[in-house]
């Protein structure tokens, strides 16, 4: 039995360690908002958080997980202030063209900004680079991290809470 | 209530009263001249479908009869209702249509997305529908309130009339259904639009964003069981033998069914499936598609570029060339390409007593439909398909031969549970339907004016719609004309342009890829052109000049995207900068690439693309289609190669068939052409070509090298 959470829950899975988490989390827990691409590590669209740092689920066993915090885009606390920026500069930006590949995209993000509320160009670059589009969202997206971050700027004493 | 079935030619509608009360408008447009792509195309439809509800709520849904893949149909396509019906933009929904005669693209004859056509397909039919919508409910608030539906008028959702009175278009939408429809309405003049040509955000961002879209892959139904297939090793391979017994021992395997490609391994989960057809030993008869290599096929393909063949095109003087000046033959390759799409093909299928459903992301509903049931043996009205978002398609599901959702019919019937097939990746890459590769041969001269005196053109690969049921409308005199397109028909004005063409005959499956023929066509003729320009000692630009005189929105496009680019400034230091533009898809785009070579690899920095596609409906998607197709184009120009060695796909995962990541994409201008050219043409795939032969011309800038074979990766550079 492997026990970890998802998205807050406590889960318990009667699979073999290398069992992949993608399909636990799509097959098993019916969260489908993380895609299977590729299946290789090789294009994001699998990207979670495990214990807030993004990970790419089709390959990674539920054994990797256990007793840790997996997070999927269904599981972004909706107050969270990086979540919110993302989330709302993705839709100024009309960033989404087919939109397979954005949960991925998004996930990279707010762990980017999560880390990291200034990123430079190539920050963006180095932490989105393993996130593939075919659609082309890339100049968006890079528009929209931007923005994201932007907005994440201290505009007012820290402490201070509207 | 019945339409009439002989509706040829016009217009018709029907309203009748909606669920929950709410309007209907049923609308049929077959009048748009256009070829006929299928044969035997079903007739007209008996019961005009819905394109169009009003809720009681005042929200109003559009039915959108295209695939939504990316482009944006499900935004651009309810702007052209919204604009006449004048509703609330807030108000507006999208909804995708399943497969009906009704559905049918009024060129094609078939229900189909393809040809970067859909907004263009749609711009008079769904204009009309929201027009005679808007007068329907006009006249019932008129009637409702006893005055002349003259002195009415609608707004924002409401029809407002004399003396202040004002009615919400839910409140309306019962009583208009009952009215009947006014035989003609008139569309608004566009210089009136208020939509149509603003930048509108897509109405799926938010669901897309959150990740609450359903795609194919997402489906869930009850009892749904996951199969993969194990498919041909090599083209033509047929089963000779399988082993079960150890895919019977993968816990959750249900059924291992022939089916009449390969052996499908059906499971509860798509673990169990993995795993079981990782156990399944397939023994294959794999027939002459095992001698197929790339290397035999570049040696078949150069030699027969050399000889006489069918032409496209014949020059005015065919020995113009004997005479020329200065002479240049050159020989350029392009690979076999795959689509690759970010959502790996899926097709969901549920066999019941009374007929069949079907959920996947589908370019040609009706084509995939009648497959669906012939495979089933049910006639097509049994089999309803639902289409379902895809995560982008690029030309791979719109195949005449319907090759995954007929496989998933098979499955689902001989299974007898609800079946839900994915490809992997490496089922994409490997077993999938092609670009094919071409070669291309170009002996072209110089007269002592530097002007053109001859260009002989031999075009060798093989025909993507040979074979298929497309053949008797597409391929003319044997010569398929996506083999050609982009070369024979061009802008420039060569008078002894000779277009030869060589169909190769292949075992190996192709279909249309984004830009279809204009993906390597654009390349050849862009390049020669540069090269032209460099041997007659001319700028690029000036060299076209006189050549597109005849095509001034051709030209307006070069002359945009140059001044844009600061064509003729220094580039600055390990630069180089290279112009190209095409014409596809009745648009034409012009870009200048700006690139250097780092460790003998070429990085394109800026892309600034000059873009007319007549009447823009909605700028922010022309903008993300734009960088979409450059980032589409450039995957393949730097990277992108489908190579065989016996007869097996060498590639088989994005690790070794690369596309564009995020590092590599350039900075993208986009500036639109304003030609006063009052009807929107292609928009998702005309930027594709451009591309390549901009960014090698700009390397030839760079190193004075030549780039004529793709993907540039190759060779080494600098």
């Amino acid at each position: 039995m492997i026990s970890f959470f998802v998205n807050g829950d406590p889960v318990d899975f009667n699979a073999a360690p290398d069992f992949p988490l993608l399909w636990a989390l799509r097959d098993h827990l019916g969260l489908t908002g993380t895609k299977f691409g590729c299946g290789l590590a090789q294009c994001g669209a699998c990207t979670v958080h495990v214990d807030g740092e993004p990970r790419l689920s089709c390959s990674v066993g539920l054994g990797e997980v256990k007793g840790k915090r997996v997070t999927t885009i269904e599981g972004l606390a909706p107050g969270n202030p990086v979540v919110k920026a993302v989330k709302a500069a993705w839709i100024e930006r009309d960033v989404v063209q087919c939109g397979y590949c954005q949960p991925g995209q998004v996930m990279a993000a707010v762990a980017l900004l999560q880390r990291n509320r200034a990123p430079t160009d190539a920050d963006i670059d180095a932490a989105m680079d393993g996130n593939l589009c075919r659609c082309g969202t890339y100049p968006r997206i890079r528009e929209a991290v931007k923005a994201a971050a932007a907005t994440l700027a201290p505009k007012r004493p820290p402490g201070r809470r509207k | 209530m019945k339409a009439p079935r002989n509706a040829s030619r016009r217009a018709f509608l029907k309203s009748t009263a909606a669920l929950a009360g709410g309007l209907v408008i049923g609308f049929w447009l077959p009048g748009r001249q256009g070829r006929v792509l299928a044969q035997g195309a079903p007739k007209p439809p008996a019961d005009p479908n819905a394109f169009l509800r009003i809720a009681p709520d005042g929200s109003v849904t559009v039915m959108v009869k295209h695939l939504e893949f990316g482009q944006g149909v499900t935004t651009a396509l309810p702007m052209l209702v919204a604009e006449e019906l004048e509703c609330d933009w807030k108000q507006v929904r999208a909804q995708l249509a399943h497969a009906a005669p009704e559905y049918f693209h009024t060129g094609f004859g078939i229900q189909a997305t393809g040809g970067s056509t859909s907004v263009a397909d749609s711009w008079t039919q769904l204009r009309t529908v929201g027009a005679q919508a808007r007068a329907m409910l006009i006249a019932a608030a008129a009637a409702k309130w006893k005055v002349d539906p003259a002195a009415c008028r609608a707004e924002k959702g409401f029809v407002l009339g004399p003396g202040g009175r004002k009615a919400g278009f839910g409140t309306l939408a019962a009583a208009a259904a009952r009215l009947p429809a006014p035989a003609t309405v008139a569309l608004k003049d566009p210089k009136d639009f208020r939509l149509i040509g603003k930048p509108v955000r897509r109405l799926d961002a938010a669901e897309r964003a959150n990740a609450t879209t359903v795609f194919g892959m997402d489906l869930k139904r009850p009892n749904l069981h996951t199969a993969l297939v194990a498919r041909p090793p090599v083209f033509g391979a047929k089963v000779a033998s399988f082993e079960v017994a150890k895919v019977r021992e993968v816990p959750g395997v249900t059924h291992v069914i022939q089916t009449s490609r390969g052996v499908a391994v059906v499971a509860k989960s798509f673990w169990s499936a993995k795993k079981g057809r990782d156990a399944l030993e397939v023994r294959w008869n794999e027939g002459e598609g095992a001698a197929i290599s790339t290397e035999a096929l570049r040696t078949q393909y150069a030699e027969l570029a050399t000889k006489p063949g069918p032409m496209a095109r014949k020059p005015a003087d065919p020995e113009a060339l004997k005479a020329a000046a200065k002479r240049i033959v050159a020989e350029y390759e392009v690979p076999f390409l795959a689509h690759a799409p970010m959502e790996p093909l899926n097709c969901t299928v549920e066999v019941r007593a009374d007929g069949a459903e079907i959920w996947c992301g589908s370019q040609f509903q009706t084509v995939d439909q009648a497959a669906a049931a012939k495979t089933l043996g049910l006639a097509p009205e049994k089999v309803r398909l639902n289409t379902l978002p895809a995560g982008g398609g690029f030309g791979r599901r719109a195949n005449p031969a319907a090759d995954f959702v007929t496989e998933a019919c098979e499955i689902a019937r001989d299974a007898k549970v609800p079946v839900k097939v994915i490809w992997t990746r490496e089922d994409d890459i490997r077993g999938g339907y092609y670009r094919p590769m071409y070669v291309h041969r170009v002996e072209a001269g110089l007269d002592a004016n530097g002007a053109i005196a001859g260009w002989n053109h031999a075009i060798v690969g093989q025909s993507i719609i040979a074979g298929t049921s497309f053949e008797p409308f597409m391929v003319k005199d044997g010569i398929d004309e996506t083999s050609v397109e982009g070369v024979s028909d061009t802008p420039y004005d060569i008078a002894n342009l000779g277009v030869t063409l060589h169909t190769t005959k292949s075992p190996i499956t192709s279909l249309w890829w984004r830009s279809v023929g204009n993906s390597h066509t654009a390349f050849v003729m862009e390049t020669m052109i540069d090269e032209l320009a460099a041997a007659a000692g001319k700028d690029p630009v000036e060299f076209r000049r006189p050549l597109l005189a005849k095509h001034p929105r051709v030209l307006a496009a070069l002359e945009l995207a140059a001044a844009k680019a600061g064509w003729g400034t220094p580039v600055g230091k390990g630069r180089g900068r290279g112009i190209a533009v095409h014409e596809s898809f009745g648009s034409v785009c012009a870009q200048v690439a700006e690139v250097s070579v780092e460790d003998g690899k070429v990085r394109v920095h800026r892309v600034v693309a000059a873009f007319d596609c007549g009447l823009v409906v909605n700028p922010l998607t022309v903008e993300a289609q734009v960088q979409g197709a450059i980032a589409f184009g450039l995957s393949a120009a730097l990277h992108g190669a489908i190579t065989f060695r016996d007869g097996k796909v060498r590639q088989s995962n994005f690790h070794d068939y690369p596309v564009l990541r995020l590092s590599e994409m350039p900075k993208v201008e986009v500036h639109l052409v304003a030609s006063g050219l009052g009807k929107p043409t292609g928009v998702g795939e005309p930027a594709t070509p451009p591309v390549a032969p901009a960014v090698a011309n700009a390397l030839f800038a760079l190193t004075g090298k030549r780039a004529r074979v793709l993907p540039l990766a190759a060779t080494k550079w600098g």
